[in-house]
């Protein structure tokens, strides 16, 4: 990207109500990146924040207050792991006061009976709880932490226990997808409502562990068709959301609905951003809600104003007729792999990388796994967490 | 595991412990919030959502809307069940 496309001298960018963009629908609160796991697919930025940095208790429920006078619905309460805050009572308690409705997505390794049980009292509406494969011994390998497999079948119990839904946070690859059906029957087992088959996406540490996570083509339509039968087979007693590994999609996802269009995300500091992966796009530069309102980021910031809209497509995308559709794919992936965050989303068929790419993940596939390059906290900060 | 339900007359409709029929202040609209989903709602809905408490048949509510809209109950009916048993294949409405 040249750097006059930053500068909002002459051209200046539209604003969110000037693209006739809504207020976001969901706030993603990353309450905190520290974590006792240590998925290699974590969708996290490398860089991860220190203790330290993190929003108080006071400023996080400044933040919950200014979301629901947007008109936001729902709060994901997640991290790292959100459980590591010893205030997450208060911020599910100032939500449900505010009628913000919330979800906790969690490992689940931190939890005990006790604690749930108090979430629940407060007016906690939903917990998603992840699960890193079926197998004890696979599940822990991959989520580097011994005995997590074990406690989260124990969490998952606990959960139910005090009557609270329950969804299971399958993420699958190629070390995995095999354990397909039995993740399904786990979540049946469990009295999960809902169960959520991701295939790994591709940003951060997930890309730098691409090689050990992406699956062959036919291992993914051997996935997608037990999926599709256990939907018509479940159906009205199990909710399956699936998603593929868009480098295998014809079109690339509509990441977030659109940049900036429905969703914002924070992270553990207070800046905000269009997804979880922005940071990954280097010339962006975030607001910070210590220093400016949620609604006036959401209106004015440069980090959503960018990329809103089709104005700063170029072709192929400006002159696609599923501009409006797919609204370019995903800035980070077109970051990531072509340089530019600006180019089509190399996902897309009609992306001019599409083949190229395509052919070195599906040789990746082909080849034995490497060892993972494991998410650790505290590799770049020597601070305890 | 739950058993599919299936909507008819004498079920007493009503939303799951998690699911939550809400007006949002600051959009002035009706919606329905259950996991990471978000119903939008014609105004048709929301008088028949407004209805349903866990004590009120199906047939109950159809009556009082029949009489609110002045038509008869059996149109109604149709609709009110149809929309319901899209809700609850959805998880959103159990009885």
């Amino acid at each position: 990207m040249k750097s006059d496309d930053l500068k909002s001298g002459p051209k200046k960018l539209k604003t969110a109500s000037e693209h006739g963009i809504q207020a976001p629908l969901a706030l993603l609160a990353e309450l905190s990146h520290r974590c006792p796991l240590q998925c290699p697919y974590c969708s996290n930025p490398v860089q991860l924040e220190k203790k330290t940095g993190e929003l108080t208790t006071e400023e996080w429920k400044s933040v919950i207050d200014q979301a629901v006078d947007m008109g936001m619905h729902q709060i994901h309460l997640s991290g790292g792991e959100p459980t590591v805050r010893h205030d997450l009572e208060d911020i599910v308690e100032h939500c449900t006061v505010k009628g913000l409705y919330t979800n906790l997505i969690t490992s689940g390794v931190l939890l005990n009976p006790d604690r749930l049980k108090k979430l629940e009292k407060l007016g906690l509406e939903h917990v998603q709880l992840s699960f890193q494969d079926t197998d004890n011994e696979n599940a822990d390998r991959i989520g580097g932490y011994k005995g997590g497999h074990a406690k989260k079948l124990e969490v998952a119990k606990w959960v139910r226990e005090v009557e609270l839904p329950l969804t299971c946070n399958c993420v699958v690859h190629r070390q995995n997808i095999d354990n397909l059906e039995n993740f399904i029957q786990m979540a049946l087992d469990l009295d999960a409502e809902r169960v959520e088959i991701a295939q790994v996406q591709y940003y951060g540490w997930a890309l730098k562990n691409r090689a050990a996570f992406i699956p062959t083509p036919e291992q993914l339509d051997h996935a997608t068709e037990i999926v599709e039968k256990a939907r018509i087979d479940l159906k009205g007693k199990l909710v399956i959301d699936y998603v593929i590994p868009d480098y295998y999609a014809k079109h690339p996802k509509n990441c977030m609905g659109g940049w900036g269009r429905r969703f914002l995300n924070m992270n553990p500091k207070g800046e905000v951003l269009p997804c979880h992966a922005a940071e990954t796009i280097p010339h962006l530069k975030f607001d910070n809600v210590r220093e400016k309102s949620l609604k006036w980021i959401w209106e004015n910031s440069e980090a959503f104003n960018l990329y809103r809209g089709t104005d700063w497509m170029p072709d192929p995308c400006k002159s696609c007729d599923r501009k409006e559709i797919d609204w370019g794919g995903c800035r980070c992936q077109a970051m990531a792999l072509t340089g530019d965050a600006k180019n089509t989303d190399p996902a897309c068929s009609i992306s001019p990388l599409h083949k190229e790419i395509f052919a070195m993940a599906a040789e990746e596939a082909r080849r034995a796994p490497p060892e993972f390059i494991y998410r650790r906290y505290g590799v770049r900060f020597n601070s305890p967490i | 595991m739950k058993d599919i339900l299936k909507i008819n007359e004498s079920v007493k409709p009503k939303f799951p412990k998690h699911v939550r029929f809400r007006h949002n202040k600051a959009r002035d609209e009706w919606v329905i919030l259950a996991p990471e989903r978000l119903v939008k709602l014609d105004p048709v809905a929301v008088e028949i959502l407004k209805l349903v408490d866990g004590k009120v048949s199906v047939g109950a509510i159809s009556t009082d809307l029949s009489k609110k809209f002045n038509a008869p109950k059996e149109v109604i009916m149709k609709d009110v069940i149809e929309m319901l048993q899209e809700l609850s294949d959805k998880g959103f409405i159990e009885e």
